[in-house]
């Protein structure tokens, strides 16, 4: 029989919704932040962000020319792999689609890299497709340096450190190469709804 | 060894616990043996995982207290009132009792001796627990690194392992602890009566020049300033390792 832990009866939450909370999460009120380091402040007039890798033509693009670029607005759940989830988020950036229409490549898989030298992996088919964007807005407002801002890569289906703050361009590899928190003990893909947290899982 | 330590498939193994350890009134350390442990390294942490009879789950995650002691973990747990899983763990647990938990995780909030220093960690609140971990690692072994706590509570009596801390302060291994506590102070308190700021952090913090390796750990408002006031001394962004509790916890 499975273990059950003596007088434990948990306080299942009124109003979560069933099916939109993986398993092992809960949900949140606020809007807890993780990072590993200190949050990196830059200039808008510094910031650019670029398309690099295995490319024909490398892509950039200024913060003004960023803004310029048709976005969206979109509305996710979210799952960081410290437990927390947090339903119905509201973002505004450019979708991935976009920033990659265009770009010849044969890469399969991709590197966000970040202010601060946070890098992290993800295949290129989970960010295109509708499924990933450079977001600049959260819940109305420019969003926060500590939430990541001025732009923080936005990749809601998977565990959220993949969406990586700070984020300032795409590498596009050929090879899955393990980011920062890959290389620290996390999963290389992270499928909340997998349970996909560690090495292994 | 944390490289190695997080290699390994993470399996959950039954712990039984040893001990509750009050340590303030809201504050209690478990010191769990748990079978076949692999090892950890100070600053790591491990998930716990409560299933209630119907089923019914709930995880969170845990920073380790202890130095690595064989088979024995120690976890260190703040009760959060509206949590789910905290006032199990410091009301409801007591020896005897089993626990489901699999760790160590993270390879990148850690310190071993080999990492060297000199080591300045700034801890606020329960922050301590992870730094609290490399000072016992610290304090066991003559490694020579100069180590600095600089460590903030609320009050006298929210201080955990303050009697531990002054214990081993008092060993002349390196170790500094200097406190500050921002809400109420006991008469004839010689330490810090403020919430951290860039004058306490200027006198507290080693000189940027020794490039020095700082671990912050506390709530996020908290390590926010702190690791700001760093950057502004000169510290390398890359040797400012920060880990926080979001407003929300277990």
């Amino acid at each position: 029989m499975a273990f059950i832990s003596r007088g434990f009866k948990g306080r299942r939450r009124e109003g979560a919704p069933s099916g939109r909370i993986p398993p092992g999460q809960y949900l949140a009120d606020g809007f807890p932040v993780l990072s590993a380091g200190p949050t990196p402040r830059t200039k808008l007039s510094d910031w650019t962000f670029s398309i690099v890798g295995e490319v024909d033509t490398p892509k950039r693009w200024t913060w003004e020319e960023f803004k310029q670029l048709p976005s969206q607005e979109v509305t996710v759940d979210i799952h960081c792999v410290t437990k927390w989830s947090k339903l119905d988020t509201l973002w505004r950036g450019v979708a991935i689609d976009t920033l990659l229409e265009g770009v010849e490549s044969a890469a399969e898989y991709a590197a966000a890299f970040s202010d601060g030298g946070y890098t992290t992996n993800v295949p290129l088919e989970d960010l295109t497709g509708g499924k990933g964007w450079i977001a600049y807005e959260y819940d109305g407002q420019p969003l926060a340096p500590e939430h990541g801002g001025p732009a923080r890569l936005l990749v809601p289906h998977l565990y959220f450190w993949k969406s990586a703050k700070w984020v300032r361009g795409l590498s596009l590899e050929l090879e899955d190469k393990p980011g920062f928190w890959e290389s620290n003990g996390y999963h290389l893909y992270g499928d909340p709804w997998r349970e996909q947290r560690y090495w292994g899982d | 060894m944390a490289r190695a330590a997080v290699l390994g498939r993470l399996t959950w193994r039954l712990a039984e616990v040893r001990e509750v350890l009050p340590e303030t009134p809201r504050v209690s350390s478990l010191e769990l043996q748990v079978p076949d442990w692999p090892g950890h390294a100070a600053g790591q942490h491990l998930d716990v995982r409560l299933t209630a009879a119907d089923g019914y789950q709930a995880q969170r995650s845990y920073s380790i207290a202890s130095a690595p002691d064989g088979e024995t973990v120690t976890i260190t747990v703040e009760r959060l009132e509206d949590g789910e899983v905290s006032p199990y763990l410091v009301g409801e647990l007591r020896a005897g009792d089993q626990l489901e938990l699999r760790g160590p995780i993270g390879g990148y909030f850690v310190w071993e001796v080999a990492t060297g220093g000199p080591l300045l960690l700034v801890a606020g609140g329960s922050g301590v627990v992870p730094l609290m971990a490399m000072t016992r690692v610290l304090a066991a072994a003559p490694s020579g690194v100069k180590a600095r706590l600089l460590y903030s509570s609320r009050s006298f009596e929210d201080v955990i392992f303050r009697e531990e801390l002054d214990r081993l302060a008092g060993l002349g291994k390196g170790l500094h602890v200097f406190h500050t506590l921002t809400r109420s102070q006991p008469a004839a308190w010689k330490g810090y009566a403020r919430r951290l700021d860039r004058e306490m952090m200027r006198e507290v913090a080693w000189p940027a020049d020794q490039r020095p390796l700082a671990y912050i750990c506390g709530p996020t408002a908290f390590v926010e300033s702190a690791a700001g006031l760093l950057v502004e001394l000169g510290y390398e962004a890359a040797r400012i390792k920060t880990e926080r509790f979001g407003p929300t916890g277990g």
